[in-house]
């Protein structure tokens, strides 16, 4: 069997040019069945994990004292904003970042290279001892960062995870630290993508670096860095680990966002209500986001994102 | 003269990057060389590096630590179980949405990829409930089908994607040879994908490997649990003996690091050919 599918394979990758392409063969029923058991044990898990939390959270989130209940709270609304916050600052200062950087791992230097493949170890690490030890390094009595303050510059370094305005500012640094790298390879594989003699043609017009950014770089990226935007804004959103492993919330809950406070409500207060109505107050920004980049990347099949 | 500002300037800025990136790695490596008493005195290097905390974690010889090797286990027993399961459920899913035709394709590629873009943390509360409502609470099987369910969409995605560059001739030639949708599976499918089919794995593995929110709240048992929840246990308190831990956290990062430095060609292959997961 395995002879011949390998001969006839090797006939049909190079077909006879001047013959008719073969007409693809007629819908067969067969194909309907064959679907359906291929696609089986995906669909079990879907509606066993994915199907059935989503109906069961709907049907809780119906309870509107729920929503009273964290309204009232002023530490939700402190929530909310620093979500905001992490959002539009963290998500922005690290899509920029990614964006001038990846002109720079995009350098065919070997030494650029090498640092490259470093460069995305924060991806690769568990997330549990690196940020643990970014918050050793942030210790305010015998930090890193603070002996390092005072060994060179003679500066008493602050209260980095006892200030909620430095602890939220930290955050975002780890969150920056942890997800940069990946966003910056991928933008570099975009810029990888870019045909040559878009580049050429450019020199020829005597365009200088910036004008060869502006006109030839950016618009190539800009679908690619607009998708990119729009899906970590969204895992950014969920991003519980560089929250709650860094500052667990605190001081006094005063940097939670909202996937923390969500868990802290349902584990901590066991008020799962208030939990699953914390996350759906997210809706308004999830929905839109979720409905946009699905069309996006189900039209373009990803290739190019 | 600009051209050696400029080169200058890239030396700098490659410098800058390199300390941003390696310092809390640095500090994790420093941390797990010092003795247990001399953690707060806030060096760059210790006085007295050690290796002995690494002897004291293999000899599990501290209560923190008594079930090392058991919790070790666990990690690798539920990252390989969630590879294979994913892998299974993927090329499966993708092979029916990709290669037969299928009125409902598009409607299963929708439901994928929106699942695959909503943040695992929304759903912890739901999903935490459900699984109670399973019996799947502190069960291995609970964190291995959590796993499942959010990596599976990306994966299916991937594979689909990646399998999009493969003629549909090849597919034709055998069922004109009389082959079934099984063995075109089998035979042409499987062998043809494999590329991508390493990048999915890996990519399972290193998120079972190091998922942290998942495996807290469902996990609970002090010989069920993998080492991310020992490790997040401690996570606020001081007193514990963070040398040992830290060098729990050294051990912990090696696979990782060390699988993603081997698969890195197979990982940018997948990524840029399946859009983005991080």
């Amino acid at each position: 069997m395995r002879g011949r599918l390998g001969s006839m394979t090797q006939f049909s990758v190079t077909p006879d040019p001047t013959a008719p392409s073969p007409p693809r063969p007629p819908l067969i029923s067969s194909d309907s069945a064959w679907g359906l058991f291929f696609l089986l044990p995906y669909i079990v898990i879907f509606v066993l994990f994915v199907a059935y939390p989503i109906g069961y959270a709907v049907w809780l989130a119906t309870d509107l004292k729920a929503y009273a209940r964290i309204f009232d709270d002023p530490i939700y609304w402190r929530t909310a904003w620093n979500t905001l916050i992490f959002l539009l600052v963290g998500v922005n200062l690290k899509m920029i970042l990614a964006l001038l950087l990846s002109g720079f791992f995009a350098l065919p230097n070997l030494w650029i290279r090498i640092l490259g493949a470093f460069f995305l170890l924060p991806w690769a690490v568990p997330h549990i001892p690196s940020i643990i030890s970014i918050r050793w390094m942030l210790n305010s009595e015998w930090g890193m960062v603070n002996t390092l303050l005072f060994d060179l510059f003679r500066i008493d370094g602050p209260n980095w995870l006892t200030n909620p305005t430095y602890g939220l500012s930290s955050i975002i640094a780890v969150h920056i630290w942890k997800y940069l790298p990946f966003w910056t390879m991928i933008l570099v594989a975009g810029r990888m993508a870019i045909p040559r003699d878009l580049y050429d043609a450019a020199a020829v017009d005597g365009a200088t670096k910036l004008q060869r950014f502006r006109h030839v770089t950016f618009p190539q990226l800009k679908a690619l860095f607009l998708t990119s935007t729009m899906l970590t804004t969204i895992w950014s959103l969920g991003d519980f680990n560089s929250v709650y492993l860094l500052t667990g919330g605190g001081p006094a809950d005063r940097t939670n966002t909202l996937a923390t406070m969500g868990i802290r409500y349902a584990f901590r207060q066991a008020d799962f209500e208030a939990g699953i109505v914390t996350m759906v107050s997210a809706v308004p920004i999830l929905i839109p986001l979720v409905i946009m980049l699905t069309r996006r990347l189900s039209k373009a099949g990803g290739r190019q994102a | 003269m600009t051209r050696i500002l400029e080169k200058a300037g890239l030396i700098l800025l490659g410098i800058v990057i390199f300390f941003w990136t390696m310092a809390p790695l640095y500090n994790m490596l420093i941390m797990s060389i010092t003795p247990v008493n001399a953690i707060f005195a806030g060096k760059l290097w210790p006085d007295n590096p050690t290796l002995g905390n690494y002897v004291t974690v293999f000899r599990q010889e501290n209560h923190y630590l008594t079930h090392f090797w058991r919790q070790l286990f666990n990690s690798v027993f539920i990252a390989a179980a969630s590879m294979i399961i994913v892998l299974t459920i993927a090329t499966l899913a993708s092979f029916a949405v990709g290669r037969l035709r299928l009125r409902f394709a598009p409607f299963v590629n929708n439901l994928a990829l929106t699942t695959y873009l909503i943040p695992a943390a929304f759903l912890a509360i739901p999903f935490y409930q459900v699984l109670a409502f399973y019996g799947l609470l502190d069960s291995q099987w609970g964190l291995i089908f959590a796993v499942t369910t959010f990596t599976t969409p990306y994966a299916i995605w991937v594979l689909r994607n990646y399998a999009d560059s493969i003629p549909f001739e090849l597919d034709e030639a055998a069922m004109v040879d009389g082959a079934s949708r099984w063995q075109i599976f089998c035979l042409v499918y499987l062998p043809l994908i494999r590329p991508a089919m390493i990048a999915i794995g890996t990519f399972a593995l290193l998120h079972a490997w190091n998922e942290y929110l998942y495996a807290f709240l469902i996990l609970s048992h002090e010989t069920r649990v993998t080492l991310t929840v020992t490790l997040g246990l401690f996570r606020s308190d001081d007193s514990a003996p963070w040398p040992l831990l830290m060098a729990v956290g050294v051990l912990y990062s090696i696979p990782p690091a060390a699988l993603y430095f081997s698969v890195r060609k197979y990982m940018v292959t997948g990524l840029t050919s399946g859009g983005v997961k991080d």
